[in-house]
């Protein structure tokens, strides 16, 4: 018998609500995590990658709303929960690693005073077990000499340091799924190497599913075993890793692959995307892609594609679409790759027609251009900042 | 065509006389700079604290040719900043020499040190900071051509047009204000801005690394493509070995503020030499999955106010021994590949390669 999914997202939508109406950020997404499975979320910045973790840990900024799906963890489901049940969870069930250590530790208490009032709070153990346990949780995570590191401070580490400690924290109750928002991305090239293999092993090792959201997709391939691709707050494929990273199929999944420069070299140009991604207020009929889209035909401009199934990926493209024909040939393939080339190059994307107002209810200016505009949620506009 | 003539004319001469194309345009020499970061005099007088400097930067010389793209890549605090506005001027030096296009900075005559500036531009991380929020664009790419007296009134506006085009803009974007464009627009416009005043040599500080991975490809594409159109010469600095390997013709590797190798990209990438160049390619993520062998990377950059004695690295090297601990190693030609300069007695006395 195979145990059900320790996380289950179902037709999720979050919305906006603002002067000028209502804007949906989230569209309607669903996806699982299995138990022990790192599920990777990648996309660019105001795709929508943090809020949809922000919803799963019901930590979402109001006048952000959940307008419609559900969330299920464990076969429960959570979305509906009052605050402090939600509360509950997010220690005991979800543990969170954020890309900025300080959002997670209290500046005031020692991190032995933050990790033993978490383990006492949840685990319900006594002093003496619950600083035993906090000892070995440093230990684990690579803090030398832990027991004399209890009555440090955060302050007094450094950013690798701290996020490890986080880490620690993040597991501290022995939670079945830790969401970790961008937790490299703050860090220097050689310590984000250190803090992803921690994380990893940590889960795998206390038994925690997690859904890792990055913008890096260098991290994915190390990390994920599975990867959810999202463009304009859908999902724009979601498969087994090593399908999407080295066969993507989602005409915007081979544009990012093909974005990335390669540790080997010698490409002349980088494929690129023309234009950006659109706005919340702004996102076009059919396929949220199809104005950047080398691919798009009538369709795509008209109807939303759902998930079609691609092998073991569900891609949300015309272009897979089992009961259109012909079968289209997609991706190019290496001969036609010239051809490609020059129409993911030659698009020219419309001015943007009003690029300058607030977007949210309470009137903060978060946001100016097109790419930046999805960021709404200030959670996600804070957050995302690359170092 | 408006003012692009001299380059014209300067790629024209490159391309008919072999020997210009390699002559070198900058000459970096035992560059260095401190900055003070002590507590206040009145602190240091009542609780005893001791004056604190950073060396940000501390004897790194290197040279660029024209038309080529010279990369430093380095982690926070490993001093590529600094060194960036130091060689464009933004920043005195507290020591060594800087010579470009044959002018000294800091001794050339007035009319010299005008025209240098007007031939060396810099490119940003941060293009929403970058740009003066409450000016329009055609006049934040008229301002340059004006203090520099290029040009007056009707060709300025068509010059304008012209860079907007070069970029990929419309020259109606123009009428805009900075914040109606994304971040990949915004860094178009500030390459713009660089571009007005016809410079030669353009000095870019992580002009990719706020952007997403798509719009970074629109950019450095276009750099390029200037590069190619215009004969530019980079300085290119970013934490991303990948990016720089991408635009790079020669890579510096910078560690605590020194120049720990600097090699062609080709030689750097398939034979890496110093300890730390081998431990940042470890840490690049495999996108590929190639499933390529590595080793794990270890340790942290150290505090620069107290930096290790000796070799800086050997905190963290797995090569280090007592004499890296006492003596500051001097980049150098590695033994076996010495089109590598490196900074490492392991690599000087043979010991790297029979280790491996
Ligand atoms: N204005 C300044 N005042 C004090 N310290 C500085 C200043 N600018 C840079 N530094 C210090 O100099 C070192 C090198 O900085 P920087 O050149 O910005 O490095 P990078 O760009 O490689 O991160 C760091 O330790 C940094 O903290
Ligand atoms: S549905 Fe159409 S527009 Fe969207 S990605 Fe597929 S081909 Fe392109
Ligand atoms: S000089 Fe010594 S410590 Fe420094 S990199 Fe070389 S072997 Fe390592
Ligand atoms: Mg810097």
């Amino acid at each position: 018998m195979e145990a059900g999914p320790v996380l289950s997202v179902r037709d999720l939508t979050v919305e906006f609500p603002t002067r000028r109406g209502t804007l949906t950020a989230i569209d309607g997404i669903s996806f699982d995590i299995a138990p022990g499975e790192v599920l990777g979320v990648v996309g660019e910045s105001g795709a929508g990658k943090s809020l949809t973790g922000t919803s799963i840990i019901g930590l979402l900024d109001p006048p952000g709303r959940i307008a419609g799906g559900e969330i299920h963890l464990e076969g429960r489901r959570i979305d509906n929960l009052p605050a402090d049940a939600m509360r509950t969870i997010r220690g005991r069930r979800i543990g969170t690693v954020f890309q900025d250590p300080l959002t997670s530790l209290n500046p005031l208490y020692t991190i032995g005073r933050q990790l033993t009032e978490t383990i006492r709070t949840h685990l319900g153990l006594g002093r003496r077990a619950a600083r035993d346990k906090a000892i070995a949780l440093l230990t684990e995570v690579g803090i030398p000499a832990a027991d004399k590191r209890l009555n440090a401070y955060p302050h007094q580490f450094s950013g690798g340091m701290r996020q490890r400690v986080v880490i620690a924290l993040a597991l501290a109750a022995d939670p079945v799924l830790v969401v970790a928002d961008e937790p490299t991305t703050a860090l220097d090239v050689s310590v984000q190497a250190q803090i992803i293999n921690i994380l990893k092993r940590m889960c795998r090792e206390h038994g925690a599913s997690v859904m890792l959201i990055t913008h890096d997709m260098g991290v994915i391939a190390e990390t994920a075993d599975r990867v959810a691709v999202m463009y304009a707050g859908r999902i724009a494929e979601i498969g087994p890793v090593s399908d999407v990273v080295k066969r993507p199929r989602h005409p915007y999944t081979v544009g990012l692959m093909g974005a990335i420069p390669r540790r080997e070299g010698g490409e002349r140009r980088l494929r690129q995307i023309p234009g950006a991604m659109p706005r919340l207020d702004a996102i076009p009929p059919g396929c949220a892609f199809n104005p950047r889209c080398p691919e798009a035909f009538a369709r795509c401009r008209l109807t939303r594609p759902g998930p079609m199934e691609v092998d073991a990926s569900h891609v949300a493209c015309w272009l897979y679409d089992p009961d259109a024909t012909p079968t289209p040939d997609f991706p190019p393939s290496e001969d036609d790759e010239g051809d490609t080339e020059t129409e993911w190059q030659t698009y020219t994307p419309p001015p943007d027609p009003d690029p300058q107002h607030a977007f949210t209810a309470s009137g903060e200016a978060l946001v100016e251009g097109p790419g930046r505009a999805f960021d709404l949620p200030q959670s996600d506009w804070r957050k995302v900042t690359r170092p | 065509m408006t003012d692009t003539i001299d380059h014209d004319e300067a790629v024209a001469a490159r391309a008919a006389d072999p020997a210009a194309a390699s002559e070198t345009l900058v000459t970096v020499e035992h560059l260095s700079r401190t900055f003070d970061v002590s507590p206040p005099w009145l602190d240091r007088a009542l609780e005893g604290m001791k004056r604190q400097i950073v060396h940000a930067v501390s004897d790194v010389s290197f040279t660029i040719e024209r038309g080529e793209t010279f990369a430093l890549v380095g982690e926070s605090g490993s001093g590529k900043s600094t060194i960036a506005k130091v060689v464009v001027g933004l920043m005195p030096a507290k020591g060594g020499s800087i010579v470009i296009d044959g002018v000294t900075m800091g001794e050339g005559s007035s009319r010299d040190v005008r025209a240098l500036r007007r031939r060396m531009q810099m490119i940003f991380q941060d293009p929403y900071a970058s740009l003066n929020p409450r000016m329009r664009v055609d006049k934040i790419l008229a301002e340059p051509i004006r203090a520099f007296g290029l040009m007056s009134g009707r060709n300025r506006r068509a010059r304008v047009a012209e860079l907007l085009e070069a970029v990929g803009l419309h020259p109606r974007d123009g009428r805009k204000y900075p914040h109606e464009f994304s971040g990949g627009q915004r860094q178009r416009i500030c390459i713009a801005r660089a571009l007005a005043s016809n410079p030669a040599f353009l000095v870019c500080d992580e002009p990719t690394s706020a952007l997403d991975v798509s719009v970074q490809a629109q950019i450095l594409n276009l750099m390029k493509d200037l590069q190619d159109e215009l004969g530019l010469t980079y300085l290119f600095i970013s934490h991303n070995l990948a990016v720089v390997r991408h635009m790079a013709n020669r890579i510096g590797v910078l560690y605590l503020g020194r120049l720990a190798e600097v090699a062609p990209s080709e030689a750097l990438f398939s034979t890496p030499r110093h300890p730390y160049t081998k431990m940042l390619l470890d840490a690049l993520p495999d996108v590929e999955m190639s499933g390529r062998a590595r080793t794990p990377v270890t340790g942290e950059i150290p505090n620069p106010i107290d930096p290790p004695t000796g070799c800086a690295f050997h905190p963290r090297c797995p090569l280090a021994d007592t004499r890296c601990r006492a003596e500051r190693p001097e980049l150098a030609p590695a033994p076996d590949t010495p089109a590598n300069l490196v900074a490492c007695h392991a690599v000087e006395e043979g010991r790297d390669r029979q280790a491996a």
